[in-house]
């Protein structure tokens, strides 16, 4: 596993803060401001892993446990708080990278994250197929002889590969991966453009997504349709991760921090509440005002819908307000398995996916009732945080003897800095 | 525990094991598969299917559906037949005419072509049309396969027909290789849009599914399981039209 990691920034704190100011005196323009080196941003990590389990908790069938997550109370789902974060910590990592070796070399390590990305990907897709092909060889009733017309795709392998490696064919619940390749593959553009001026940067970014919107603008996909998660839309989430990173954050405490940010959030996350509620209790549906409902239907996930962004920013504002980053609960060990996920999200993001189809299979070939359901979330939250556990002892203990001469690697995945 | 009591224990178990024989024994005939209310209640009507129940005049109804609106090889047991019987048992004194119209593998762009057509034919009062799965299995664009579904019930309302869409059928086997979610809310935005009574086959089959009526996640049933879900869709079909048209009130009266 520790091939994975992907050594970026090693210097140490007093080198990283000589260059940021070399940096910063070199080019007269608002220079792109890291935050200090120092403590691991924390916050970051527990979210990450907060949105690893509740991905994999989605992708599995409804359970008790699908009511923990966090798309049943508002627009907003895990994706958005994975996409953000990724880009915050890809921009951080890969930013300081470009500022002390240059744009080559920041780009040749994004495009060897890239690759890791890509391989993993192949290897789920591997799994999949070796799963739906045992279900397709193996599941016959008549009830759903259409449904069934899905596998026809195992009748021409040769065309199907091809287009899995090409990225056009997806099954169902492998689209943030791609969405993940095609973001870092635009990183080392978006980070320079970041440098030169983060808020024009920003602004194109706002562009590209309307333009979006107003052209209908996707990708397609293999046989036929398109890309679940339009890349043109989510780029906005990761850029925006991005440039929050990159001291756009730090720029923006002073709205996050003022009372009427504070009350248009609450407002809005309460009307998205209630919103959500007549979706689970349709009774409660004659409450909706029809000219409401006509106005703000559908909410795409595809691309990535106005209201789910805003849910998100709404969460994001409470988040950072009520969760200062020196909370001592980070430290608690309750919170250290989530935080330990979200250290390593490529490794337990694919886990997690493998994990939901192992759970589809145990929950087709064994049955079960509601307790099976959620004990097979609860195992496969466990597992997860075990493999995290494994993860991070190899890098801390089995992997050091070997590295002593190099100085500690940073992984894209490790958020925050370092010291 | 006194020995009476132990007797009484005893012939209580064996009659239930009995009533439970014999529940299995009935199986075949209709069985629990109830519907919550709020799955069969809707706010939309239709009013000519409503007028010509009134007026005693025939009911013509047209289904149009993929291969999900029936049973291979044995069409009598699907639920366009289903509902027919129910129908006439609920109407005893109106006649009856349900037609099937199979669009196999047809996306709902590619049906909207020759409906008009078929409504020219039929001239139906009730046009049912069961649509999204083939959507969904080759992932149309949702926005394409909603104005597809906007313009069909657009084309069919001006036929002067009235209209009611059956969306996905629950199928929990490929929930990892075909994504419903958008097909389901884009059916559900045009019916609310066209005022246009949506029936919720996959909520309902899932409510089936959780409260242990049918094992849908199974794998090996023949066409025993499938017909026994087709008659509980069809019953249920056959409530939510006459409760659409709001004549259970009418009959009553």
């Amino acid at each position: 596993m520790s091939s994975i990691a992907d050594p970026v920034a090693g210097t140490s704190r007093s080198d990283a803060k000589a260059s940021n100011a070399k940096a910063a005196a070199a080019s007269s323009a608002p220079a792109i401001a890291f935050p200090v080196a120092g403590e691991r941003e924390l916050r970051l990590d527990l979210f990450r892993g907060m949105a690893l389990w509740l991905i994999f908790i989605d992708h599995l069938p409804t359970n008790i446990l699908t009511w923990f997550t966090i798309r049943n109370y508002g627009f907003s789902d895990a994706t958005e708080i994975f996409i953000f974060i990724s880009g915050y910590t890809a921009a951080f990592v890969y930013g300081r990278a470009m500022l002390e070796a240059g744009f080559v070399v920041a780009t040749a390590r994004i495009m060897r994250r890239v690759w890791q990305i890509y391989v993993a990907h192949v290897f789920l897709f591997t799994i999949f197929l070796a799963e739906i092909s045992y279900v397709a060889t193996r599941f016959e009733n008549p009830l759903y002889s259409e449904e069934m017309g899905i596998m026809d795709f195992l009748k021409q392998p040769d065309v199907t590969i091809v287009q899995a490696l090409l990225l056009r064919f997806r099954p169902v619940n492998m689209d943030v991966l791609p969405l993940y390749i095609v973001l870092m593959l635009f990183l080392p553009i978006i980070l320079w453009l970041m440098k030169w001026r983060p808020d024009v940067s920003l602004g194109l970014s706002v562009l590209l997504y309307a333009l979006t919107w107003h052209f209908d603008w996707y990708l397609t996909a293999y046989p036929s349709g398109f890309w679940i998660f339009n890349p043109f839309c989510w780029q906005l989430l990761f850029v925006f991760g991005a440039w929050c990173a990159l001291g756009g954050a730090q720029r923006m405490s002073r709205i996050l921090s003022s009372p009427v940010t504070l009350w248009i959030c609450i407002i809005y996350l309460v009307a998205a509440f209630f919103v959500t509620l007549t979706w689970h209790i349709p009774q409660l549906s004659f409450l909706m005002p029809k000219r409401i409902e006509q106005w703000m239907y559908p909410i795409t996930k595809t691309d990535l819908d106005v209201l789910r962004f805003a849910h998100f920013l709404a969460l994001a504002a409470l988040t950072v307000r009520f969760l200062p980053k020196d909370w001592s609960g980070l430290k608690s060990r309750w919170l250290r398995p989530l935080i330990l996920c979200g250290q390593h999200s490529l490794e337990i993001f694919c886990l997690g996916v493998f994990l939901a189809f192992a759970g589809h299979f145990v929950l087709a070939e064994v049955g079960g009732g509601a307790l099976t359901h959620a004990l097979i979330s609860l195992a496969g939250i466990l597992i997860m945080w075990g493999m995290a556990w494994v993860i991070s002892w190899y890098k801390h203990s089995a992997d050091k003897g070997a590295s002593k001469t190099k100085s500690r690697a940073i992984n894209a995945d490790m958020a925050g800095g370092s010291a | 525990m006194r020995p009476g009591s132990g007797t009484v224990l005893v012939l209580t178990l064996l009659a239930g094991l009995a009533a439970a024989g014999l529940a299995r024994a009935q199986d075949a005939a209709p069985q629990a598969c109830e519907v919550p209310p709020y799955l069969l209640s809707t706010e939309s009507t239709l009013p000519k299917v409503a007028e010509a129940v009134k007026n005693a005049r025939p009911l013509t109804v047209l289904v149009v559906g993929s291969r999900s609106s029936t049973i291979l090889s044995s069409e009598n047991s699907a639920y366009p037949a289903r509902l027919q019987a129910a129908l006439r048992e609920k109407l005893p004194s109106t006649p009856i005419n349900l037609s099937v119209e199979l669009q196999t593998g047809k996306t709902a762009e590619e049906v909207d072509a020759g409906l008009v057509k078929l409504v020219e034919a039929k001239r139906p009062t009730l046009v049912i049309w069961q649509t999204g799965t083939v959507d969904a299995m080759r992932s149309i664009d949702p926005d394409d396969f909603r104005g597809a579904v906007d313009e069909g019930v657009a084309a069919l309302q001006n036929a002067g027909a009235d209209v009611v869409l059956v969306n996905l059928q629950y199928s929990p086997r490929t929930e990892t290789m075909i994504s419903a979610p958008p097909y389901l809310d884009n059916m559900r935005v045009v019916a609310q849009q066209h005022s246009v009574p949506l029936f919720d086959r996959f909520a309902i089959m899932r409510h089936w599914n959780d409260a242990g009526d049918f094992d849908l996640f199974s794998t090996f049933h023949g066409t025993d399981m499938a017909k026994r879900v087709h008659a509980c869709l069809g019953r249920a079909l056959s409530k939510f039209v006459l409760d659409a048209a709001r004549l259970d009130q009418a009959q009553q009266n």
